[in-house]
């Protein structure tokens, strides 16, 4: 198989057979979470102004009062991370190029510097809580081999598009299938892992608060 | 001080070409190929030795495009080259004779050069319902390939239908086409893809051969390396504008018309190995994207099932074609998990007994 | 597996719902429900870490009632949970929870943690896997009435040594009246104050009130154990002891669970609305205080600070009544830092107390109350749950510290008005 062959199967065969099964996991992992069933809360509720499952949804943003000097790495960390990842996603020409042939909506993108920046503080950042991950005796208890291939997998799709952009290392070619196959690897765990907290997060925000809200707890 | 060393030149002033030219071609020749000055003489003593290596030429499934691209090459006119320094004993596009007559040339030239001939072959082998879509005299071309490629010292490719089966092995492949390579595994395949490949090409390659007996270096795809082993994009002249982000977003627009990087317009320069950039085409005049238009990628296996030829290489090929088949056997999927769960809760819930305080203590009586 | 086992894999397959599921699934193991836990923060072991405390309950939800999951057990990919599992998860959820919830507000994720502990205690409790102290405890309750084994009649002494030493009357089983009180085993033989403090303020506010002979503990170690059906039972004396006096509102006493197991669980747990309204003795008298019923006189001087009790704050939801009332009854009143729905448990919540196993642990977790208490230089203690308040007397006293107990309600009676007796103009 040629690198041309390669990267046609890539970027044909195997992004739809990824996005597949992206869109089969999250259409089966949502109705199998979200279809078990819940009991209402039958109790006398208390209602004060600023406490909603909404509210929570939103406020679960924000660290807690202290909390984030007892873990500034995981709050820093996950902040600067998930908002790189958001931007490098969503804010990079060639990426709002390919929203554009997918569903027609585009925006402006962020010059390329500014991403390569980005780029940059999130890959260190991502490595950053990796290390915590690793050093910490309470992380590292509470971590298994899916956190850390978890890790990779996020990580590589940013790294790969970095490399590709920039044409480092490889050949462009081998690195553009790289950067494709690193999206797919993650599309198709997407559902299936942890990864998926992108879903439940804010359904399980919104049963919390709501769970609180009822007792006039602004959680 | 290369005059004295080039006896044979005679030979050549008699075809007409100037010594002068023809020793330009040789030493341009050898360069092309990045070897080292000494094969430019090599290639001269070669070509006008007297003895010819003969050369068979057969078209298979095929368009005539390999042929058309050789006969137009120029310094010297290589259909010069070919009728003198080789031998070109049999092609059925340049043969005077036909039919019986033709046939009858072709065995006895194996027979008289048998292991000794050149075998060039453009056109993929169609496979399916044993080979009756493409036949010469009754005779499959599989028959035909199989037969000629016995006696013959090497075989070459010619063109991306013989390299890797090119249009006719385009989806869905109806006739069941096949590359040479696949097929011959016993003789040195030298592949030459390109639809056309570059003139320039073919006649190197040729040349090499009939000096030093054997193929130039391969890659891994056994294409000559000195005409293969740098991709379109690595040489472009355009490559400037794609370091700086510049591009053409259509073939109208400005950047089309200020010369800007092709590669959003599905210019597959990036992933094609060939010289286009280099050598060039129509006597070095120019090539596709010098002209406007993006690479296409021919000369890659495949190129025909790779999708549009104006989509950029980056953008995935309908990445959400089974997308509403996914989600609906995802919804299929889930929509067993909801029921298998809620039965599973139901029992669950039935089966409940009330617990009494009596249970809190069970375990340690077993 | 034996047959309680069976039913504690059942009951938990009874009881795990979609919030639970979209809470184990949105787990980013990030740690931060353990920086919230006074277990993981006083030890800094990280077995404490509320999430990791739900193990078997992840499992047994992935194995159950997701595919990838049945098919990884089908396979023997995953581990089916068993009953030693459970024996081993024995001090994870019961002796180093007192379901304080303080991760269930923390969490990035919005995982309600602590009600996923409550769920996970319900099948370990029917395997026979709860600690023998709150097994006991339950015993008592549901064979004498009160989990200390105090009897109606150890009550009504109790009421008759009041009435010789204050001349207050409280009113018993008085059908139609406007509260009904219950009240905690633990202050009918610890802080018989409580009692003399209620009957004065409701002299004061001239309310009408009982307690009622059928329904007297307001404690509910059904909740604690984490037994429904049992919890259930006991939470249904009250409100049948409620709704034939048909009183209007039933004050819980100072005690955070029964608090929260009568407030919030009990409709559930009986599956229909109450007939009656539910409200803390410190709601009840921040309401007197709006109505101007509550009038005191005098401040406490000396500088005071508040143990949020985690029952009545965050998972109750009484967080302002009781600072109001304070600022009436105190001049020097502090907030210790982490006050209100981000309080600190006193460490004996969620029957730790009852539980002999956990003692050590407790008593190294009071550490963080300790350092709290000394963070603001606190000469007075209040709080509102007679149960804290035995815990952080403990916990003092093991941690050589002197800081005067006290509870809201008898602080505020301290300071009450004393109007002339009879009070009929």
């Amino acid at each position: 198989m040629s690198e041309f062959q390669w990267l046609s199967w890539i970027r044909g065969v195997g992004l739809q057979s990824a996005v597949a099964i992206f869109c089969m996991g999250i259409v089966w992992r949502t109705m199998e979470i979200y279809t078990l069933g819940r009991k209402l809360d039958i109790a006398e509720p208390r209602r004060i102004s600023g406490a909603s499952g909404w509210h929570t949804i939103y406020r679960r943003f924000l660290a807690p009062l202290g909390m984030i000097h007892l873990d500034p790495v995981t709050y820093i960390g996950g902040y600067v991370f998930h908002l790189g990842l958001l931007i490098v996603f969503f804010l990079s020409e060639p990426h709002i190029h390919l929203i554009r042939e997918l569903i027609g909506l585009s925006w402006p993108a962020l010059p390329p510097s500014m991403i390569d920046i980005v780029t940059i503080v999130t890959l260190i950042t991502m490595i950053v809580v990796l290390v915590d991950r690793v050093r910490k005796p309470l992380k590292r208890f509470l971590s298994g081999f899916g956190d850390y291939v978890l890790w990779v997998i996020t990580f590589l799709p940013v790294l790969s598009g970095y490399l590709t952009v920039h044409h480092l290392l490889l050949p462009y070619t081998i690195l553009l299938a790289l950067h494709m196959i690193s999206v797919e690897v993650l599309l198709i765990v997407f559902p299936f892992t942890k990864l998926f907290h992108a879903v439940t997060v804010w359904p399980s925000r919104w049963f919390n608060g709501n769970t609180n809200a009822r007792k006039g707890v602004p959680v | 001080m290369e005059n004295r060393e080039i006896e044979p030149l005679e030979s050549s002033m008699v075809h007409g070409v100037s010594r002068r030219t023809f020793l330009q071609y040789c030493a341009t020749l050898a360069s092309l190929m990045a070897l080292p000055s000494s094969a430019g003489v090599a290639f001269s003593k070669a070509l006008s030795s007297v003895s010819r290596p003969p050369v068979i030429w057969l078209s298979f499934q095929d368009c005539g495009g390999c042929t058309e691209s050789l006969i137009r090459s120029n310094v010297p006119t290589l259909e010069d080259l070919l009728f003198n320094s080789l031998s070109l004993e049999y092609h059925q596009a340049f043969q005077i004779s036909a039919g019986i007559a033709t046939e009858a040339a072709r065995k006895d030239v194996v027979q008289k050069n048998w292991g000794k001939y050149l075998l060039i072959v453009d056109g993929s082998i169609p496979m399916k319902e044993e080979g009756v879509y493409s036949t010469t005299a009754g005779v499959s071309h599989y028959d035909l390939l199989m037969e000629m490629a016995k006696g013959a010292a090497a075989v070459i490719a010619m063109g991306t239908c013989a390299v890797s089966g090119g249009l006719s092995r385009a989806y869905p492949n109806p006739t069941g086409a096949t590359a040479i390579s696949r097929l011959i595994k016993d003789k040195p395949v030298i592949n030459l893809p390109g639809c056309p490949p570059i003139p320039v090409v073919m006649t190197g390659v040729l040349i090499y051969y009939l000096t030093f007996g054997a193929f130039p270096e391969l890659d891994a795809l056994g294409r000559p390396k000195a005409f293969y082993g740098e991709t379109v994009h690595d040489r472009c002249y355009r490559r400037p504008f794609y370091e700086q982000g510049k591009f053409a977003k259509s073939f109208d627009d400005e950047g089309a018309r200020q010369g800007w990087c092709l590669f959003e317009l599905g210019c597959k320069g990036h992933i094609t190995h060939n010289a286009c950039s280099t050598k060039k085409w129509n006597g070095a005049v120019s090539f596709p994207i010098e002209s406007g238009h993006g690479c296409l990628g021919c000369s890659e296996p495949g190129f025909l099932d790779t999708g549009s030829f104006y989509r950029a290489l980056s953008l995935p090929e309908k990445p959400i074609g089974h997308a509403v088949n996914a989600l609906m056997a995802g919804a299929m999927v889930g929509g067993s998990m909801f029921m298998t769960n809620r039965g599973f809760k139901m029992v669950a819930a039935h089966t409940h007994l009330p617990s009494c305080v009596a249970d809190l203590e069970k375990e340690s009586g077993g | 597996m034996s047959a309680s086992f069976h039913r504690a894999v059942n009951v938990l397959k009874k009881m795990i719902d979609t919030p639970i599921a979209s809470y184990f699934n949105s787990c980013l193991h990030c740690g931060l429900c353990a920086e919230a836990c006074l277990f993981y923060t006083e030890t800094g072991d990280p077995k404490y870490a509320p999430i990791y405390k739900l193990e078997p309950l992840r499992r047994l939800y992935q194995q159950e009632y997701t595919l990838m999951g049945r098919m990884a057990r089908l396979f023997g990919l995953s581990r089916p949970v068993t009953a030693t599992e459970f024996e081993d998860w024995k001090t994870l959820v019961y002796d180093s929870c007192t379901l304080c919830g303080r991760c269930s507000l923390v969490c990035p994720t919005g995982n309600d943690i602590v009600s996923m502990v409550k769920c996970l205690r319900e099948g370990m409790a029917i395997a026979g896997h709860a600690p023998q102290g709150m097994i006991d405890v339950t015993k008592r309750t549901l064979e004498t009435g009160s989990p200390m084994g105090i009897t109606w009649s150890a009550l009504q002494r109790k009421i008759e040594n009041i009435k010789t030493e204050t001349g207050l009357e409280i009113p018993l089983n008085q059908e139609g009246a406007e509260y009904m009180l219950v009240i905690s085993s633990l202050e009918i033989a610890h802080f018989p104050g409580f009692l003399t403090a209620v009957s004065k303020i409701m002299r004061q506010a001239k309310k009408t009130w009982t307690l009622c002979s059928d329904a007297f503990e307001a404690s509910n170690s059904g909740v604690h154990i984490g037994v429904s059906d049992i919890a259930k039972e006991i939470v249904s004396r009250i409100v049948a002891g409620a709704e034939k006096l048909r009183v209007k509102t039933v004050i819980s006493s100072e005690c955070g669970h029964a608090f929260t197991a009568l407030r919030w669980d009990g409709p559930n747990l009986i599956e229909r609305p109450y007939r009656f309204r539910v409200r803390h003795i410190v709601e009840v008298l921040d309401e007197f205080r709006k109505q101007g019923l509550l009038q005191t006189i005098g401040h406490e001087e000396a500088r005071l600070t508040f143990h949020d009790p985690c029952q009545l704050a965050r998972m109750g939801g009484v967080l302002e009544p009781q600072r109001k009332l304070l600022k009436m009854v105190a001049s020097d009143f502090v907030e210790m830092p982490d006050s209100g729905e981000y309080n600190w448990c006193c460490g004996g919540g969620g029957g730790v107390s009852d539980n002999e196993d956990a003692k050590e642990l407790r008593l190294v977790a009071f550490t963080r109350k300790r350092a709290q208490l000394e963070a603001v230089n606190a000469r007075r203690l209040v709080t509102a749950c007679a149960n804290c308040r035995i815990v952080l007397g403990e916990g003092m006293q093991h941690h050589q510290m002197n800081v005067p107990l006290l509870g809201l309600t008898e602080l505020i009676a301290n300071y009450l008005l004393e109007t002339t007796a009879g009070g009929t103009e």
